[in-house]
């Protein structure tokens, strides 16, 4: 669109964005009333539930449905049987390109189960127990079979195979045998030998993280509807219906016009969130049966058959200069994918120097499959793990060169101009600004006392834009609608009716926000890769845009003035022709009423690709101390910077950085899964699997950086990723500066830092 | 299968339902009540999204028996607003942003209003181990604390009992 209209150009000008109003469905929330996945009920549905294998890997010899089938109460089983052969096809989605041949074959196993937990037949039936009795009456045949999980020994030749045609792609040569390599990707640029070669200090280590769960608190859940003429209703909690729609359409061999997805609101999601499991199978089931279907994951469930995302060795080799300058970086990133190719290796690559201004590195990256659950896109997927590796090594050169780890930072720091790492060159970025906000903040300075350490991380992300399509419709009475296709994950409801307010001159309560089904709204794609404020805000903005420039036109025709006569102030269309109308008004609520005689409805949508996504940049200080006695490191303090563009809602933006830091804090020192022997996991709930909880975390201070991004209208960047990436290194390094011991293993639980520290 | 007869008050109100030997009280009130506030996340008593008030004292409804809420008193979150009027902690959690995807935050809610009705004047580290058992993943519980903080200090200056 070009007809950008009174743009406000700076943050003064802002009326509504920037401030900090309650949100449009806080209320719903606050009383209990907002409808989550699991609190959707049809008339006459059936409870659905899912066999899963208990084997890591085995080869399904038969499946034997017919005494499951006979239990009074069951109407439907469904097997691999009951879904299409797919043909291998790559989609672009949200976050990441997906396959949908994996994608069928994660919802339901076809011919070999390949992780504890993979689906292998569903059930549907009128009460729980009897859903419950037809699981345990299905029986199973499986030969079981060697299983692997640790990436390196997956890496393996002679690991066992988990898929036997798949060859590693990317290699300078086409391997003749298959591998659990399902790719390999590399970054490099100048010369690497002769970079470490001008070193005068260089670091090596490898670093290694654990398998994590995103850990959103709601479970998956959906109910699913089969219409006797074909055509289907799915709700659901979930990223983004469209993305719900499609998978579905092409799991199940339908046209994407045959299936009309509600979005539920969604109980978190990080990612997690940017698949399906259950709405096939639920779609299946109620063809089947004849009957809406509700299925529920238990906590069990989404430990063992969704996310998590990849645990992964990180090699990291750095030179540099005595004055700090980096001369060269060698990183190797090994990343498991878990039962299908797709780890987030590559944006682990991407990212791993997105911070620094390096002339010779050389970046490889590894996705490979093992027998644990499809991994699923977490929060600035990959980069939080191969920062890990980086942030730790940047630390150990720090201590090396005897140089402050803000300043060595400093040096490298990439600044608008400088080509990126993984290619295109930055611009109006806010990097710089993060260093200096928390070199300058009193924490730095702060004293530390007996078994303290501080410790500092950056990190790095893209964010994205793309295609997302929005809708204004101004009411008879001067309010307004606005109508987007993007579940709302942490308040994007209100920096949508915010942005629409700013451009029409409302204030916001006269906004209402609604997420709409697949069939209300254009194409959207799913809430993720930190794109909603920006790319469907885009949208909006555009679309209120349109309703302005409509206004004008309409107030010009009463006047009797050129358009351009016509000027939109703070709600109203002002007439600045001259003539007898000159200073007259019409404020929204008039246009409004008499939009009949105007030429109808006032009413605009607009669908765009947004191109043009500020990345975002964070620099953090984490404070600890570790109890010497236990091993146990408590979080006593933690700041957190982060370029944010311009925030839209302070206090949303806030709570991103927040909770990305929480979670980080968890991945550094709590979470990961554990297997046995067998390769079932051990600590599939939250007792055992232990996010972070209100006692284990301070307040977290968030520092917020404006450094506007012109290609927004009004500045914004998305911000809800990149404060994940630094705080697994930030905690490790101030681990490190308090007990004079680099940790490389996450989780840093007590019996490891115990170990660390008898080691001494 | 038989089921029992169960008689309760839940937020003030006589109610009846027939529950199945194994049924939680979370089930009942979701199931049976329609009371779809109070959440499942774990179904294990570890996150606390299904809190609610038994007789005065705060439990996970997903370790409670249906059949044990026989003559006992529940309130859960959608007995906490006073018909169009929001609790104070309700309005302090909108007006400090303190629930991103507001999934855990029924529980939450329900778990402070019975922290301020033994503790009024909770300090930050009393208030973070009352919640200790109420898991939020998207809010690094700054905010959540800073809510509960406020509200108390409003209740108290007001003088209105949790």
């Amino acid at each position: 669109m070009s007809d950008v209209l009174d743009r406000p150009e700076t943050a003064a000008d802002l009326k509504v964005v920037g401030t900090r109003p309650v949100r449009p469905d806080g209320a719903d929330k606050v009383t209990g009333r907002a409808t989550f996945g699991a609190d959707f009920a049809m008339p006459g549905m059936l409870v659905g539930k899912i066999k899963r294998s208990p084997h890591a890997h085995a080869r399904i010899v038969s499946i034997d449905t017919r005494k499951a089938r006979a239990i009074p109460g069951v109407k439907a089983v469904v097997t691999a049987a009951d879904f299409p052969d797919l043909a291998s096809e790559v989609m672009e989605g949200g976050e990441s390109a997906s396959n949908m041949r994996d994608i069928a074959l994660n919802c339901m196993a076809r011919d070999k189960a390949l992780y504890d937990g993979h689906a292998v037949a569903a059930v549907a039936a009128t009460s729980s127990a009897a859903a419950d009795a037809a699981l345990a009456a299905i029986e199973v045949v499986y030969e079981r079979l060697p299983h692997v999980i640790e990436v390196e020994a997956a890496m393996q030749a002679d690991a066992p195979l988990l898929h036997a045609h798949l060859f590693t792609a990317g290699l300078d040569t086409p391997p003749a045998k298959a591998s659990n390599i399902a790719a390999r990707n590399r970054l490099a640029r100048g010369d690497v030998d002769a970079g470490f070669m001008e070193a005068d200090a260089i670091v090596e280590g490898r670093y290694v993280t654990a398998a994590v769960h995103q850990g959103y608190i709601e479970p998956h859940a959906t109910v699913a509807a089969w219409g006797a003429d074909g055509q289907c209703q799915v709700w659901s909690s979930s990223q983004g219906q469209f993305m719900v729609r499609t998978y579905c359409a092409k799991v199940l061999g339908l046209d994407s016009s045959a299936i009309r997805v509600t979005p539920a609101e969604i109980g978190g999601g990080f990612g997690g969130k940017t698949t399906v499991y259950l709405e096939p199978l639920a779609l299946a089931l109620s063809r089947q049966a004849g009957a809406p279907v509700k299925m529920v994951m238990t906590r069990d469930e989404v430990f063992r058959a969704t996310g998590p995302t990849s645990g992964a060795v990180i090699e990291v080799k750095l030179g540099a200069k005595a004055d700090g300058t980096l001369t060269a970086a060698n990183i190797v990133l090994k990343y498991q994918a878990g039962a299908f190719p797709g780890s987030p290796v590559v944006p682990g690559t991407m990212t791993a120097l997105a911070c620094y201004d390096v002339a010779n590195f050389e970046v490889t990256g590894y996705d490979v499959v093992t027998n644990s659950p499809k991994v699923a896109a977490y929060r600035a997927p990959g980069a939080p793990i191969s920062a890990f590796g980086v942030e730790s090594a940047m630390d150990e050169l720090a201590i090396k060169l005897g140089m402050d780890p803000i300043a060595l930072r400093e040096k490298n720091a990439v600044r608008d101009g400088v080509k990126a790492a993984y290619g295109p060159t930055f611009r109006d970025i806010g990097y710089v600004e993060t260093l200096e906000a928390i070199r300058d903040h009193p924490h730095y300075a702060a004293p530390l006392g007996p078994n303290q350490g501080r410790g500092v991380a950056v990190g790095f992300w893209f964010n994205v834009g793309g295609e997302s399509t929005a809708a204004v419709h101004v009411n008879e009475d001067g309010t307004a609608v606005v109508v987007t296709g993007n579940p709302d994950v942490g308040g994007s409801r209100a920096a949508m009716a915010m942005m629409a307010a700013e451009v029409l001159g409302l204030t916001v309560d006269k906004v209402r926000p609604i997420v709409a089904d697949t069939a209300a709204i254009g194409f959207s794609m799913l809430t993720g890769g930190s794109r909603t404020t920006f790319a469907t805000g885009m949208a909006v903005t555009q679309a209120a845009q349109k309703i302005v420039a409509d206004l004008k036109r309409r107030a010009a025709s009463v006047w009797e003035v050129p358009i351009d006569g016509v000027e939109w102030l703070d709600g109203s269309a002002v007439c600045l022709a001259p003539g007898k109308t000159r200073g007259a008004a019409m404020t929204l609520a008039e246009l409004a009423a008499t939009s009949a005689k105007t030429g109808g409805p006032i009413s605009a949508s607009v669908s765009l690709n947004a191109q043009g996504a500020g990345p975002g940049f964070a620099a953090h200080i984490c404070d600890v101390e570790v109890d010497p006695e236990t091993g146990h490191v408590t979080i006593l303090r933690y700041t957190a910077a982060q370029d944010v563009g311009r925030a839209i809602h302070p206090a949303y933006v806030e709570g991103q950085i927040h909770g990305g830091v929480a979670q980080g804090i968890g991945w550094a020192l709590n979470e990961e899964y554990v297997f046995d022997a067998d390769g079932r996991m051990e600590n599939a709930g939250f007792l055992d699997y232990r996010v972070p909880v209100a006692s284990d975390l301070p307040m977290i201070e968030a520092i917020m950086i404006e450094v506007a991004n012109p290609r927004h209208p009004f500045g914004a960047k998305g911000v809800g990723e990149v404060p994940i990436v630094p705080p697994l290194a930030a905690v490790a390094n101030a681990v490190r500066r308090a007990i004079g011991v680099r940790m490389t293993e996450l989780p840093l639980s007590p019996p490891k830092i115990r170990a660390a520290l008898d080691g001494r | 299968m038989s089921r029992n007869h169960v008689s309760a008050t839940v937020n003030g109100d006589p109610v009846e339902f027939l529950s199945h030997p194994g049924a939680t009280l979370l089930d009942a009130l979701r199931d049976d009540l329609g009371l779809t506030g109070s959440k499942e996340g774990c179904g294990s008593g570890d996150c606390g999204a299904c809190s609610v008030i038994l007789d005065g004292r705060l439990v996970c409804s997903c370790l409670v028996l249906a059949a044990e809420a026989q003559g006992r008193r529940i309130e859960t979150i959608e007995g906490m607003a006073d018909g169009a009027t929001l609790h104070p902690l309700q309005q302090k959690f909108l007006e400090h942003a303190a629930l991103q995807c507001g999934f855990c935050t029924p529980g939450l809610l329900v778990a402070a209003k019975a922290l301020l009705e033994v503790n009024p004047d909770p300090s930050e580290s009393e208030t973070r181990y009352w919640l200790a058992g109420n898991l939020c993943r998207c809010t690094g519980y700054d905010k959540v604390i800073r809510a509960v903080m406020d509200a108390a200090a409003d209740m108290r200056q007001a003088r209105v009992p949790a």
